[in-house]
This record gives structure tokens, C-alpha cells and sequence, in this order.
């Protein structure tokens, strides 16, 4: 038997999940979940469970709309964020949540993703960065750093990585955040407020992925990537009370971009409205 | 009374579509469709609608699955090198059975080709475009006002057997304009979403019960919690790796469409009563043909023409049954051949089949048809 | 007030990643045969590191008092 939490929200039939031993995915799904269960719980807030939308692109990411007993699709590589466009734009009522990947959003759908960013359309983005092509076995993605080595980088990464949580602040995201999984109470909350945030939001979350990323740069066990994170990802607060020479190769944990911007749904509803009183209040066939 | 419109193809394809009760676009501007692109922008916020203009075609592709899944009907145009970028998804449309229609205004290619010249290159691409054996509906329409009332066919063969179905145009038809008298909106067939027979457990949204051939789920937000997904899926819609359960649903997906051939092909047979000749063509190429029909049958030649209108299911049975009064067959298509593979395909050698065909973006006459004809007769 | 708690294992569910171990503040559990084992249970305080912490759902609390 299940904890009552994944009892309600998973579809337990399915688990135990595919992911590897240590992946750090299963935690930021259950963030997901739990997030989603304060808001459904939240007198102040009038939610529908049935108006959830979980949309997923491939990778080991994308398996998580599966097991969350939601409306969910799983949709194809890359375009989980352009499914989730034609989603919340038709029902702008859904609350419509992607979980996607370093890979699925930053590469073969990084275009989506700025796009969405640009459009400050209602969608809250959650990607699990793992830093590498878990599925796939260990190949280099847009995140992962220069230098480390990969399935398809032997003799180090040539490449330099995104910061997929800047990329979308650049590309104008009202809300855009970092999350980790060692620090899972504050990336639940920051989940909490993305999907409160009436506009596009992104929370990039860093994961652990001990088996294809982990063991080729001899990053140790789970237990001493969550250690890793525990000591370089450092919530807001406390990262600002830091010095510059002690933040050195520590990133901070927290919202890193909220802005009031027009949401799209909104706009094109006026669009809509003002359609209707040059046409007499009435549509025309 | 009814009054005749002048409309241009693609804007017909806009208010058939409309007609059908198409409320979503997303699309990517190219030559030669963007016309309904722009003429969705103003036609659908006046009736409660939605246009988006997406940042390519494989997003354009992903974004009307999506809307369609939250129950709207919707669309997107595009042209070959669009076509080519939506491939992948209208796999995946076919696959989670998501109803939407994708109107091709064939350009000639390959690559960018020629951006405003006419083509039928698409053809075969229509029908194997997307990778993985899969079950493909479409039509080509060949003038003004039989684009407004196929698209609206389109739409409802796409709601019927819940996939997306191909509205293949050509530069030809799609920016021609003519006189036409629409039909009256009210008198229309119109089929909406299938969610009727399901059994109400939300574990079974792609439960399909003995007599039926596609499922019923509910659109998102509708009560029901399902899952979708383009990999091999049980009747719960959640992903599975079992060849049995791999090989009832591709079979189901490829008969659903094979079972039902005689409802969704539909031909066109002009002067085919005693004709001993058939000029084969689709779409805009029917202009010219049926221009060179005239001409020859007052040179005393017996030709007729069929023209598929569903050119996906191939309509074999209609043209079959026209063999035995036949002494030839002339294919005419804007391409190297393609249609013409499978025309010999269905006579299997019972009739001789020439081709006439053009690739090089210019139009064929009726009297290029004409003298291939008279060419034929002399010899 | 605490409530009485309990602390259940869900075996079927573990992949034996050793971090609901390796994270417990009182060293209440073990990995043995790749497997978590509750090896010191008079010693849990109920904190939840564990079943925060747990990728696969199958370490838990569970509040006894409703």
C-alpha cells in the first residue's frame, strides 16, 4: 500500500516507476503531486482536479505524465510545450502543466520553449534536468557542462551548456525559477506559486541521474549527488546573504524572474470580445 | 435565393471549415496556403474562434492535436516543406486517434522548390509521409466550391474515425477564385466528437466495444482522467511493451479505415457512361482534362474522365469496375508518376496505362491532353 | 502534540538507492540484499526524511491518530 498522497494522485497500477535506482525524477514528481494537492486543498483557490493537464514530451522526464492520475499526454520529442499551447489556448479553464526535460525543452524543443516564454501564455513549464540523455544512455545534452563527459562527448563536452532557467528569463518569461530535488519542501512551494502564476512559467528543476550522468564523470552515488546539492544549490534567501567569493560555483534556489506581463489567453479574449461587438454581438457563420 | 460569392480556394477551405465547426488554427505563414492562414485571423475570433500563429510547423502540427484533445475541432495549412516538418506529429495523431484536419497546398518541389507554382508531388507523401505502417484519409478537391463542401466532408470523416485526415490541395485549385453558391450552413452534415458509448471508468478511455471501430473518450476537462500517448498503448491508453497488445491496436488502426473503404472514397466519373478511354487525374489537374474531354469527344474520340476524390483510401473498386469497357487509361498529375503507381497497381496489367505528367511548375493544357490523345488514336 | 505515527515500508516499490539511509537522522534504516530495512525502529523520531526523500514512494509515515 501507498502513502494516501500517491494513492490519490498516481496511478499506482503502474508503479514502481521505470526510472533508475537514485533518479532523482520520482522526488519532482511527487513535488508535482504535492504542489497540486495544497492548491486543490487551498479554500482560497476554487480548483478542479478534472481541469489539471499534465502534457509530457519524451525522455525519461516525460514518462511522469503516465503515473499522475490526471488528464495526461505524453506527447512526442521536443513538442510537449507546442501540445500544451493548443491545450490552454482552447480551454484556457485547464490548468495545464509540462513536464519535460533538459533535453526535450532545451534542444530539440528549445524554440517552443522561448516561444511560450515570449507569449506569456498560461502554461506552467517543469523541467527535470538531469543534465544528460538519461534514456538514451548517458548522451550529452544542452545542460550538461563543458568538460564532462558523455556517451557522445569521450573526451569531454565541447559544448557550452544553457542555463535553462536564464534562457527562458531572457526569452521574457514572467516567472521563471530554479529548483532542486535535495531541497524538495522549497521546490514544491516554487511549483505551488508557477502554477498560481497567471502567465507562462518555467521551474527548472535539477535532478539526479546517478546512472547515465553520475557514473561516467564519477559524480559517486545518489546519496552524493543529493550531498552536491545540498552544498551548491543554495535557497534565495540564504544565497543572498552570501558573499560573491562564497558563492562561487553555487547557484541559488528560488524565483529568479516575476514579472506582471498580460497573459495571451486574456489578450486574445479581448480579441474575441471586440470581434464580437464589430460583428453585432453575434458570431457570423 | 442564394447569391453567387467570387472566393478564392483557400478561403473557401476557410469557410467550409468553419462551416464544419472548425473554432481552432495554428499555423506557419507559406507559400502557397497563407492565405488561410490570413483569413483564419479575421474569420475566427467573429465567431468565438481561435488563431495562433505558431513559431513553426511542427509546433503548428502539435498545437491543433492539442486543442483538439481539449474538444475543439481544429486545423492547419501548409505547403510541402511545412507538410514535411508536420510529419511526425500527424503520426502521433493517427496513433492517440485525435480528430483535425491538415490542408496541403502543394507547391513544386522537392526542397523549397518552386514557392508559387503548381505541383502534385505530395501525393505519395500524403500516404507515407509519417514513418510506421498507419491508416491515412485524403482528399483532393478540383474547383472553388467543391473545396468549401469536402472540406466539411474532411472534417467529418475526421470525427468518425478519430484521425487526421489530409485536405490535399494544389496552387491551382487553392488560388483560383470563381463564382459560387454556397450551400445553405443549415442543411449540413455535421459530425461531432464521438464520446457516447464509453463505459465511464476513466482507466478505459481507448475501450473500443464489440461493433464500434475507434474510442470515445471524453475531451480534457470533461471529468474523465485519461492518458495519451503515441507509443503502443493498452485500451487504458497507458504505454505498453506487449506484442499482442501492439499488434491489436495497429490492426485495429488500419482497419478501421481498410473496413470502410466504400464510405469514405468518393470519385468523380464524367462522360465515363460509353467512354473507351479514361483520363485519370486529381485535383486542379480535372480543369484541364475535362477541357480536353470536350475537345476530343467532338473529334468523335469516346473519353471520359475519373477522378478520385478521395485520393487516400485509392478508390480500386470504382475504377476497376470500369475496366472492362475500357481500352485505355491516360494518368495526367502534376508530378514524375505518382498517382500512376497506383492506378497500375489496380488494373494489374488488364488495361494499358500511359502517363502524362509535368514537374517543372508550369500547368498542363488541355491541349497538351488532347494532342497525347490524338497521338494515342493515330497510332 | 505528535500524533502516533508509523513508519511503513513498501519493499515491491524499493530500488535499494540507500538515500532514505543515507539521509536518516538517527540511523534507523539499513539497505540489506538491495532492499531498505527498518533495523533500529525504537529510534525514529517520525521526522519524514525519509519519505521526503524517497524517488520511488516506498518509505512513508503514516498518521495513526485520524
Amino acid at each position: 500500500m501507498p502513502s494516501d498522497l500517491i494513492h490519490e494522485y498516481m496511478r499506482i497500477d503502474h508503479l514502481p516507476q521505470i526510472w533508475c535506482a537514485g533518479c532523482g525524477n520520482g522526488v519532482i514528481m511527487r513535488d508535482v503531486a504535492v504542489a497540486i494537492d495544497q492548491l486543490l486543498k487551498d479554500e482560497e483557490y476554487d480548483f478542479d482536479r478534472d481541469d489539471f493537464v499534465i502534457v509530457s514530451g519524451i525522455g525519461c522526464s516525460s514518462r511522469a505524465a503516465g503515473y499522475l492520475d490526471f488528464n495526461s499526454i505524453h506527447t512526442t520529442h521536443g513538442r510537449a510545450i507546442a501540445f500544451a499551447t493548443g491545450i490552454k489556448f482552447a480551454n484556457p479553464k485547464l490548468k495545464v502543466i509540462v513536464l519535460t526535460g533538459d533535453g526535450d525543452c532545451s534542444a530539440i524543443g528549445g524554440n517552443h520553449l522561448i516561444h511560450a516564454a515570449r507569449r506569456n501564455l498560461g502554461l506552467t513549464v517543469i523541467c527535470f534536468n538531469n543534465h544528460i540523455y538519461g534514456m538514451t544512455g548517458g548522451q550529452y545534452s544542452p545542460t550538461t557542462p563543458n568538460g564532462d563527459v558523455a556517451a557522445t562527448a569521450p573526451y569531454g563536452n565541447v559544448d557550452r551548456p544553457f542555463d535553462i532557467a536564464l534562457l527562458a528569463t531572457g526569452a521574457g518569461a514572467s516567472f521563471s525559477a530554479r529548483g532542486d530535488v535535495f531541497h524538495a519542501r522549497e521546490t514544491t512551494e516554487i511549483i505551488r506559486k508557477a502554477i498560481l502564476h497567471d502567465g507562462f512559467s518555467l521551474v527548472d528543476v535539477y535532478s539526479i541521474c546517478p546512472t547515465s550522468y553520475g557514473r561516467q564523470n564519477h559524480k559517486g552515488s545518489a546519496v552524493d549527488m543529493l550531498q552536491w546539492q545540498k552544498e551548491n544549490l543554495i535557497p534565495t534567501a540564504q544565497f543572498h546573504a552570501m558573499s560573491e567569493q562564497a558563492r562561487a560555483g553555487k547557484k541559488e534556489i528560488g524565483i529568479l524572474a516575476f514579472n506582471d506581463y498580460p497573459e495571451y489567453t486574456d489578450e486574445y479574449a479581448k480579441v474575441i470580445e471586440a470581434c464580437r461587438k464589430q460583428t453585432g454581438g453575434k458570431g457570423r457563420n | 435565393m442564394a447569391k453567387a460569392v467570387l472566393m478564392q480556394g483557400n478561403e473557401a477551405a476557410v469557410e467550409g471549415a468553419l462551416a464544419a465547426g472548425m473554432r481552432f488554427f495554428a499555423g506557419y505563414p507559406i507559400t502557397p496556403s497563407t492565405e488561410i492562414a490570413e483569413k483564419c485571423a479575421l474569420r475566427l475570433p467573429q465567431v468565438g474562434g481561435k488563431f495562433i500563429q505558431m513559431e513553426d510547423e511542427l509546433s503548428s502540427m502539435a498545437a491543433i492535436l492539442g486543442a483538439s484533445a481539449a474538444g475543439y475541432k481544429t486545423m492547419t495549412a501548409t505547403s510541402g516543406p511545412g507538410f514535411s516538418l508536420m510529419q511526425e506529429n500527424l503520426g502521433y495523431g493517427m496513433m492517440a486517434e485525435i480528430p483535425c484536419v491538415i490542408v496541403n497546398v502543394q507547391r513544386a518541389g522537392p526542397s523549397t522548390g518552386l514557392p508559387t507554382s503548381p505541383s502534385q508531388g505530395d501525393y505519395m507523401q500524403a500516404r507515407w509521409g509519417t514513418h510506421g505502417d498507419h491508416p491515412v484519409i485524403a482528399f483532393s478537391p478540383s474547383s472553388v466550391l467543391e473545396t468549401y463542401t469536402l472540406i466539411i466532408r474532411a472534417f467529418n470523416l475526421s470525427e468518425k474515425y478519430r484521425t487526421p485526415v489530409i485536405f490535399l490541395m494544389d496552387e491551382i485549385v487553392g488560388h483560383m477564385r470563381e463564382g459560387v453558391v454556397l450551400p445553405d450552413p443549415n442543411k449540413l452534415k455535421i459530425n461531432p466528437r464521438k464520446t457516447s458509448f464509453h463505459d465511464g471508468a476513466h482507466k478505459k478511455c481507448y475501450y473500443v466495444p464489440e461493433g464500434a471501430f475507434v474510442p470515445s473518450m471524453k475531451p480534457f476537462g470533461q471529468g474523465e482522467r485519461y492518458n495519451v500517448t503515441g507509443l503502443v498503448h493498452d485500451e487504458s491508453g497507458f504505454p505498453v511493451n506487449n506484442s499482442a497488445i501492439a499488434d491489436k491496436l495497429i490492426s485495429r488502426l488500419l482497419s478501421k479505415i481498410d473496413d470502410h473503404v466504400d464510405d469514405i472514397v468518393r470519385v468523380e466519373e464524367y462522360q465515363m457512361e460509353d467512354a473507351d478511354t479514361a483520363i485519370v487525374c486529381f485535383g486542379g489537374t480535372a480543369r484541364a482534362a475535362m477541357d480536353a474531354i470536350e475537345a476530343a469527344r467532338a473529334q468523335g474520340m469516346r473519353v471520359g474522365m475519373f477522378r478520385p476524390i478521395t485520393v487516400w483510401p485509392f478508390p480500386e473498386k470504382p475504377l476497376k469496375a470500369r475496366l472492362p469497357q475500357l481500352k485505355r487509361i491516360l494518368m495526367v498529375e502534376h508530378n514524375h508518376g505518382q498517382m500512376l503507381l497506383e492506378v497500375r497497381r489496380a488494373v494489374s496489367g488488364a488495361v494499358p496505362v500511359d502517363f502524362l505528367g509535368r514537374i517543372d511548375g508550369t500547368v498542363i493544357s488541355p491541349a497538351e491532353i488532347l494532342a497525347n490523345l490524338n497521338e494515342k488514336e493515330a497510332n | 502534540m505528535v500524533g502516533l505515527k508509523r513508519l511503513v515500508v513498501e519493499p515491491l516499490w524499493c530500488k535499494g538507492c540507500g538515500i532514505c539511509a543515507a539521509f536518516c537522522p538517527r540511523g534507523v534504516l539499513e539497505i540489506e540484499k538491495g532492499k531498505v530495512r527498518v533495523a533500529a525502529l525504537e529510534r525514529c523520531v517520525f521526522c519524514g526524511q525519509c519519505e521526503l526523500r524517497c524517488p520511488d514512494y516506498a518509505i512513508y509515515l503514516v498518521n495513526d491518530e485520524e
